[in-house]
């Protein structure tokens, strides 16, 4: 079997195939001698289907390549807002959202990255013992905010290969994510390391973002 | 799991260079029957309820969700970008399945779902976390849990 990384039961709202997946693994429980390696016969839903590209009301065309953050800025605002509109109807119909783990709301977000970008320093102390978490969490309640923007629109795709994949080379929050992973390398300290070179590009986007 | 062939070479080249530790014995025990068993949720997704601290980079603890936690208080604050996140957005039993347990248990599949469950954060090295798996085994013993579902993520 296959299952993209990140989702060990397999396939969203399908409460049969979960189920039928936790029963394969208690069966294991029976087998008198061990260790037990047991393949799954069943692939995940989409797991070998080639990954498509979200149709999406807000303007993705090809992103251009970007030199002046304010420009970068007022183009993800823009985008922003369209998107945050559906992760409204997103959060009403499901009851639930991920975003929240920074402890700030996107407009804090937006100017947090904005400021570090930017440089601007004083828009940064109160963030000064933490920063390269917050930076990093700040990105994944982002995403989650367009993930679940995306899921709420008719007849997006689900796999997680495509929704990435649209994610990472379309949008300008994910451009100014990449622009706050390569202000991060221009510090010494550790922690902004590690944010810079692992934790907010996953590493088979990053050849998006390379000349 | 994944197919190693679904990753680009890059991702798989990391993968397949990983330590594989290597065990001097294999301490097998024959499982309870499912049907009898007490089963609770061991994830490694890095989940947490929002009055929780957030996992941070090389956290080897755990955090608890109690069976009644409202979906809508979870958060998940793993510190790895490079797997999806997606399907939990969508559905939060790809990486905690209360939902699919408690059916299970009202099926006959189980004999009942534990009180409490927990996440650990999968992108932590596994000598840390040693100790707090060994303090949780005793607090799982003490909710009388026989059979654990680990939920790799």
């Amino acid at each position: 079997m296959s299952f993209p990384l990140g989702r060990p039961l397999g396939n969203p709202n399908d409460p049969e195939f979960q189920c039928d997946v936790i029963r394969w693994a208690l069966n294991l429980l029976t087998e008198p001698e061990g260790p037990v390696l047991a393949d799954y016969p069943h692939d995940a839903e989409d797991a070998d289907a080639p990954p498509a590209l979200p149709a999406c009301p807000v303007d993705f065309s090809p992103r251009r390549q970007l030199n002046e953050t304010e420009t970068l800025f007022h183009r993800l605002h823009t985008e922003f807002s369209s998107m945050h509109t559906w992760y409204t109807v997103a959060r009403a119909r499901t009851g639930r959202t991920a975003a929240g783990i920074s402890g700030l709301d996107f407009d804090e977000i937006i100017e947090l990255y904005r400021d570090f970008i930017s440089d601007n320093h004083p828009g940064l102390e109160r963030f000064a013992p933490h920063l390269p978490d917050t930076l990093r969490l700040a990105a994944e309640d982002l995403k989650s905010c367009y993930f679940e923007a995306l899921s709420s629109q008719p007849d997006q795709p689900t796999d997680a290969a495509s929704l990435s994949n649209w994610f990472w080379e379309n949008t300008y929050a994910a451009a100014a994510i990449n622009e706050v992973r390569k202000k991060c390398l221009d510090y010494t300290t550790k922690e902004m390391q590690l944010a810079g070179n692992l934790l907010l590009v996953p590493r088979n986007q990053l050849h998006r973002f390379t000349p | 799991m994944v197919r190693l062939e679904q990753y680009d070479e890059h991702e798989r080249a990391h993968l397949l260079g990983l330590p594989c530790p290597r065990f001097p014995d294999t301490p097998y025990v024959t499982g309870v029957n499912p049907q009898r068993a007490r089963v609770a949720i061991v994830s490694t997704a890095g989940l947490h309820r929002r009055s929780d601290r957030p996992f941070g980079l090389g956290e080897a603890g755990y955090r608890v969700l109690p069976a009644e936690v409202d979906p809508a208080d979870l958060l998940m604050s793993h510190v790895s970008t490079n797997f999806d996140r997606t399907g939990y957005q969508m559905d939060i039993n790809l990486v905690l399945p209360l939902d699919r347990l408690r059916e299970l248990a009202a099926r006959g599949t189980i004999g009942s779902v534990a009180d409490f469950h927990y996440s650990f954060m999968g992108a932590t090295e596994p000598g840390p976390m040693e100790q707090p798996a060994r303090s949780l085994a005793a607090i799982l013993k003490g909710d009388r849990v026989d059979c654990i579902l680990l939920v790799p993520v």
